[in-house]
């Protein structure tokens, strides 16, 4: 990092190898757009580059935080807004994802634990964080009640963290 | 419910920002005094990005890395923060030597300017010292009683009693020399009138005794400014004065 903050363009090259394939995924999976995603890749990357100071590992796993900012750098686009001036502040996830094969098998367990959370749970989470629905979107489009839309949306989220904490 | 029950499922909606501005200010308000939401709205981010970490898959065209470091390069090569820097401290001593310069030679300007100032006043200072002195050495004299005093007439003539009295209308300034004048009688003095041009009544102008050479000098009291004479008499009155002059006039002169 200190080489990235020295201007270093190969410290640049060297993240944006590390990382640029969570970020693009993310992008890729809100926008379903390739060229839209490259954009949101762009944008995040040339950000690092400017003030990288805001790439500070008390912020969680770098790998995390880059996937919580692609996802939401990405619901702007969606939403055709300015991109938020704010970044996800901390994130609570300290595990290796620096490196390749580590990560795959996290991505892998993540993958295993979703097939089996209920998919009424999973389908309301997906909806809110990779469409950027609103609980009331969700209901009208699910026909549930606002409540039940809000307690499936926590339940898949508390049932991934115990999963992945086993 | 509790506080925390009643904003526990808020907080996934708040992490995706999902919630409506009413709902995010509620739930904001209730953040800034709740230390165990805090940590539950990081623990549910945490969450989040395991959710988003499940996307990776495809990488990213060859041509977005290279667009990247290109535009990299160039912003390096067009506006880079940190060659500003270098190029703004290169000058910064240059252009602060030459503001002081400038400085110096206002201020050195200034104060040539104002030596000058001060040495055409020390000159006109001297020249009016000068002018004093010479006004005094003068009244010295004229006032001196050491001083001898000659009245020069024609040939073989009589010594006649003379006075000459100079005043400026403009400043009411009087001065009259006498000479050759008698000594006036115990308790009695000679006093000077001013004939205004105007032709009102004679204006007293002061007393005075001539000294053992029948000489005086009398540097009068201001008159009144602007009061044009026509002439000055002299008449014999009572030491302590007279308001009017008292027959017969002794000695009168017309400009």
């Amino acid at each position: 990092m200190a080489a990235l903050r020295a201007g270093d363009e190969g410290a640049m090259a060297a993240l944006y190898d590390r990382y640029s394939s969570v970020v693009y995924g993310v992008a890729l999976r809100v926008l379903r757009d390739s060229a839209a995603a490259e954009d949101v890749l762009q944008d995040i990357f040339l950000q690092l580059w400017r003030n990288p100071g805001m790439f500070d590992a008390r912020r969680g796993a770098r790998g995390a935080w880059l996937a919580v900012v692609a996802r939401h750098r990405s619901i702007d686009a969606l939403r055709k807004q300015r991109p938020a001036d704010e970044l996800p502040e901390t994130v609570a996830v300290n595990m290796d994802l620096e490196h390749g094969a580590a990560r795959r098998r996290v991505v892998e367990k993540i993958r295993a634990i979703l097939q089996n959370v209920p998919q009424a749970q999973r389908s309301a989470l997906e909806m809110a964080f990779f469409e950027g629905m609103t609980h009331s979107e969700i209901a009208e489009k699910t026909g549930e009640p606002l409540g039940t839309v809000k307690t499936r949306i926590r339940t898949a989220l508390i049932t991934l963290r115990k999963a992945f904490a086993e | 419910m509790s506080g925390h029950d009643q904003f526990a499922e808020d907080l996934a909606l708040y992490a995706m920002d999902t919630l409506k501005p009413a709902e995010k200010a509620a739930l904001e308000a209730h953040l800034g005094g709740c230390a165990e939401c805090r940590r539950e709205l990081e623990q549910l981010r945490g969450d989040l990005s395991l959710l988003a970490l499940s996307t990776e898959g495809p990488a990213p065209p060859v041509r977005s890395r290279q667009r990247l470091l290109a535009t990299i390069a160039g912003e390096r090569q067009s506006a880079p923060p940190e060659k500003s820097k270098p190029w703004a401290w290169f000058w910064l001593p240059s252009l602060a030597a030459a503001a002081m310069a400038l400085l110096a030679f206002v201020l050195w300007r200034q104060n040539q300017d104002l030596e000058h100032q001060v040495t055409a006043l020390q000159a006109k200072n001297a020249q009016t010292q000068g002018e004093l002195q010479k006004v005094r050495e003068v009244m010295s004299l004229l006032t001196s009683p050491a001083a001898q005093r000659f009245t020069l007439v024609a040939a073989n003539a009589k010594p006649q009693p003379q006075a000459k009295a100079v005043y400026m209308a403009s400043t009411g300034q009087f001065v009259l020399l006498a000479s050759n004048m008698e000594q006036a009688p115990a308790g009695k003095a000679y006093e000077v009138w001013l004939l205004p041009m105007s032709g009102e009544a004679p204006m007293p102008c002061g007393m005075f005794k001539p000294d053992g050479k029948g000489s005086a000098i009398m540097v009068g009291p201001g008159m009144r400014q602007g009061m044009e004479a026509k002439g000055f008499a002299i008449t014999m009155e009572d030491e302590a004065g007279s308001a009017v002059p008292t027959p017969p006039i002794l000695m009168a002169g017309t400009g």
